[in-house]
């Protein structure tokens, strides 16, 4: 996740900016018609999920894209919550009027995640059964459930098909979850520095990320709500996903050696190098705006994501597919490297989808989609606008046919 | 990723016409090297034809996606692996195939994910190439071949002649061969390995 000092807020994006979304307000919608059969085996019911729409839908209901997060993420992609908010949403970068998912032009929503603590039921909500926090009661959710739930947001909604599909890490996971799940209801997907299974090294870090929350005392086996919740655990595995987010490069040409706020060593464990500093920060206000059951189980939903899972290969996972592919990826991003991205094209070459990649070379690590790119901005741009107008001379050829 | 290759000049390509003729209506089309997607582009709007590219410019690619062309970013021959055999009816391969790292084996590519394969290239054995060597003892630079020598991404430059003694080896059988006279002037066949600047080829499998 891009790091709150380095986003400076472009003029235009402020508040009252021309490019900005403006004030936006967090909606929410109960599911309770029937329990959300999960994959494993338990169900859960009733679901919530908060979500924030931006822009209008057309009259003809094709021009909505679904955005889905990353890991910390939330529905908050864009805009502002209250004049005071010091930072827009996560992605704001990326989504407004005049921006790539315009919002002049196109119906934008992100939901925060079954399984999250930003307005969606996760383990921080009370268990209608027995009025207390879910914590470790909550059942083990996947990426497929977190799509199946969005689903039924957007039939709730009313839209059936949707322009495009997108996101970036875990977003782009679940994007393209469901473009093999639900063929029929996306006309493309926008999957963006991501993979069709996390790899091993990948894993390797979300388990010790989840290690040091569980190991932290205060985490009482996830039975910490009203009292002390397990802050230096979580900040822990914070600090470890930020390494992972960005490059040695870009570390390197950030930190360096430098020291923090000093010009010797103090020989002792105090915070003496800038990148410990940095860590220790991120770590910090992680805690503030974040659950650490959360932390568990979309972590443990990341590990388990594997599209080939039920099927022979990615090639036959990608069998039915019929939307169109945009796959991105950074040269410097070690987490979800290129190579990933690659396998998703090849295997969508191999059932002759129509797929576009592009390797934007950029050195700032997995971080590289939340933050400010002409190149990724100018992709965008340019295929969903291409997207669009196939999507209505279709809808125009069809309607002269009628 | 290779290093970024010097680009073609922007302008046409002088033998896009030529190659563009060469398609027929509404075939499956696949342009390796395909720079901005202008070949392709056109061949959608007067030719409908559904195509898709391979380049390894990230600038050219982006071209292409403004376009609205589906483009693979990166190796023709990593981009043509995962390609199904004849999932194309002409793949095309324009003034590229003297850069690429294994020429044969690009061509074999080709004619396995497509039916047929149309390759141009600068012809090395044109007088002109062989009188500047021969008189300034100095690497040949001209309009076609505009590089000098350290900087030029021509690592398997040939003659008319080499290639089709390459065709042959391969077992590939010629449908049509084109000549040019730069900057378009077309000519026979006849003596072609002196006279041409530049080849274009048509090859398919001999059956």
């Amino acid at each position: 996740m891009a790091t709150d000092d380095e986003l400076d807020v472009a003029k235009d994006s402020q508040l009252g900016g021309a490019r900005s979304v403006g004030l936006v307000e967090t909606q929410s919608w109960t599911y309770d018609a029937a329990p959300l059969e999960l994959e494993c085996g338990q169900s859960l019911s009733p679901v919530t999920q908060a979500y924030e729409v931006y822009g209008e839908l057309s009259r003809e209901r094709d021009n909505a894209i679904l955005i889905f997060h990353a890991l910390s993420g939330d529905a908050h992609v864009a805009g502002y919550h209250t004049p005071e908010d010091r930072k827009p949403g996560w992605w704001d970068i990326m989504v407004g009027p005049g921006k790539p998912f315009d919002t002049s032009k196109y119906a934008v929503i992100c939901a925060n995640v079954v399984g999250g603590c930003k307005g969606s039921t996760g383990p921080s909500s009370i268990d209608t059964r027995t009025g207390r926090a879910y914590g470790l009661s909550f059942p083990i959710v996947t990426i497929g459930d977190m799509v199946r739930a969005q689903k039924l947001l957007i039939d709730h909604l009313g839209i059936r098909r949707l322009l495009a599909v997108t996101g970036g890490s875990m977003g782009g996971m679940m994007a393209l979850d469901w473009a093999v799940r639900y063929p029929e209801a996306a006309a493309s997907v926008l999957a963006i520095a991501t993979s069709a299974r996390l790899n091993a090294q990948g894993i390797a870090w979300n388990e010790v990320g989840r290690q040091a929350i569980m190991a932290d005392p205060n985490w009482h086996g996830g039975d910490y709500y009203g009292k002390g919740s397990p802050q230096a655990g979580l900040a822990i595995a914070r600090m470890i996903g930020h390494i992972t987010y960005l490059s040695e490069e870009q570390m390197r040409a950030k930190f360096g050696r430098r020291l923090q706020d000093r010009d010797s060593f103090g020989y002792d464990f105090g915070t003496e190098f800038q990148v410990e500093s940095y860590l220790r920060y991120q770590g910090n206000s992680f805690v503030r705006r974040f659950d650490a059951n959360s932390y568990l189980y979309i972590t443990k939903a990341i590990d388990y994501f594997d599209l080939t899972n039920g099927h022979h290969s990615l090639i036959e996972a990608f069998a039915g597919v019929t939307a169109e592919f945009l796959a991105v990826s950074f040269s410097s991003d070690w987490l979800y490297p290129t190579a990933e991205s690659k396998e998703i094209v090849k295997a969508l070459q191999a059932n002759a989808v129509s797929c576009t990649f592009l390797e934007i070379p950029n050195p700032y690590g997995h971080d590289a989609f939340l933050l400010p790119n002409d190149q990724l901005a100018d992709t965008v741009t340019g295929f969903l606008a291409n997207v669009y107008r196939r999507v209505r001379e279709r809808l125009a050829a069809e309607g002269t046919q009628r | 990723m290779s290093p970024s290759r010097k680009r073609q000049p922007t302008k046409r390509r002088l033998d896009y016409e030529l190659i563009a003729a060469m398609v027929p209506q509404g075939s499956r089309v696949l342009d390796l090297g395909c720079g901005d997607g202008q070949l392709l582009a056109e061949l959608a709007q007067f030719k409908q034809c559904s195509g898709r590219g391979i380049e390894i410019n990230g600038e050219a690619v982006l071209a292409c996606i403004q376009r609205g062309i589906a483009v693979y970013h990166g190796d023709m021959l990593e981009g043509m692996s995962f390609l199904r055999d004849h999932s194309f009816d002409v793949v095309v391969l324009s003034q590229t195939l003297q850069q690429a790292s294994d020429p044969p084996r690009v061509i074999q590519e080709m004619l396995r994910v497509g039916d047929t394969a149309i390759i141009s290239f600068p012809n090395f054995g044109y007088w002109q190439v062989r009188l500047k060597f021969l008189l300034s003892g100095r690497m040949p630079r001209s309009s076609l071949l505009p590089y000098t020598w350290y900087e030029t991404p021509n690592v398997h430059l040939c003659t008319v002649t080499d290639f089709r003694r390459l065709c042959s080896e391969l077992g590939l059988e010629t449908v049509r061969e084109i000549f040019l006279v730069p900057p378009s002037r077309q000519i026979s066949a006849q003596l072609a390995n002196w006279r041409a600047g530049l080849a274009i080829f048509q090859v398919r499998c001999r059956t």
